[in-house]
């Protein structure tokens, strides 16, 4: 078997992984289930960046995800239902003109990814990226670093300042 | 060869999966799961621009900075979540109707 085959089953895998997982996501009626399956679309979107080149985002995608924002989201889960409530039924609403509309949206952004001619670059050689981005960062990009840096800490504050109980 | 459509291919369904998620659960946990798809299936077309079409790293640079503005947002959203469970005990989002004249 040549490169070639080996990296495009490996890549049909990956596509396959996220895109199974994320219908789970959004179609099973277990709460935990739900957040799990979010475990898997992180992860296959993470080997997606990592088949684009992009090995810096594959990492940042692993910890920034799967290790904050998935267990932030499991601390939801639990925090919102009692301990002993153990079947997290996910209730769902109008499934059929939401699924419509869907359909439209999807076949619509299908017909112009696939019609458009988008612009080619020649092939990239996969290089590691952490020191460009680094450098990018502090050059092109250092106001929306700073920017993003000042949302963060407003965000840090504003949730701690949102779950605070009031102080009698 | 996988080219550029593959990935457009598989963001288009991230993109709405997430959104049939924001549309059809009452949980609002389960809303801010779909939400992350929908930042995860613009990520994915940023990079995936960034490689074909660029040729240039400044589309990984814009994920980095919406993967920072999706972690503030899981953040402050989990907040009002969980203070509006302290309020209604209860975190579907039909109960969230206060401010309805």
């Amino acid at each position: 078997m040549d490169k070639h085959l080996i990296s495009q089953i490996i890549f049909y895998f990956f596509a396959a992984l996220t895109v199974a997982s994320a219908a789970a996501v959004v179609f099973s009626g277990n709460l935990i289930r739900s957040a799990f399956a979010l475990l898997f679309t992180f992860f296959g979107v993470a080997a997606l960046y990592a088949f684009l080149g992009a090995d810096f985002l594959a990492a940042t995608q692993m910890v920034i995800y799967v290790g904050g924002i998935l267990v932030l989201l499991l601390f939801g889960v639990m925090l919102t239902h009692k301990l002993y409530d153990l079947n997290l039924k996910a209730e769902t609403f109008q499934v059929f003109p939401a699924l419509v509309a869907v359909l439209a949206v999807f076949a619509t952004l299908i017909t112009f990814f696939l019609r458009t001619r988008w612009r080619a670059a020649g092939p990239q050689p996969d290089a590691p990226t952490t020191e460009a981005i680094g450098e990018l960062l502090m050059k092109d990009y250092i106001l929306p670093f700073e920017v993003a840096s000042i949302l963060l800490l407003l965000a840090l504050i504003g949730a701690a300042m949102i779950v605070r109980r009031k102080s009698e | 060869m996988i080219g550029l459509q593959h990935y457009l291919v598989i963001s288009a369904a991230l993109f709405s999966l997430g959104v049939m998620g924001v549309l059809t659960r009452k949980n609002a946990v389960n809303v801010l799961m779909g939400v992350e798809l929908i930042l995860n299936s613009a990520n994915l077309n940023l990079v995936a621009f960034s490689k074909y079409s660029a040729g240039n790293l400044s589309g990984q640079v814009f994920a980095i900075f919406i993967i920072v503005i999706a972690a503030a947002e899981a953040a402050v959203a989990l907040a009002i979540v969980l203070s509006m469970y302290r309020i209604v005990k209860s975190v579907n989002l039909d109960r969230a109707d206060t401010l309805k004249g």
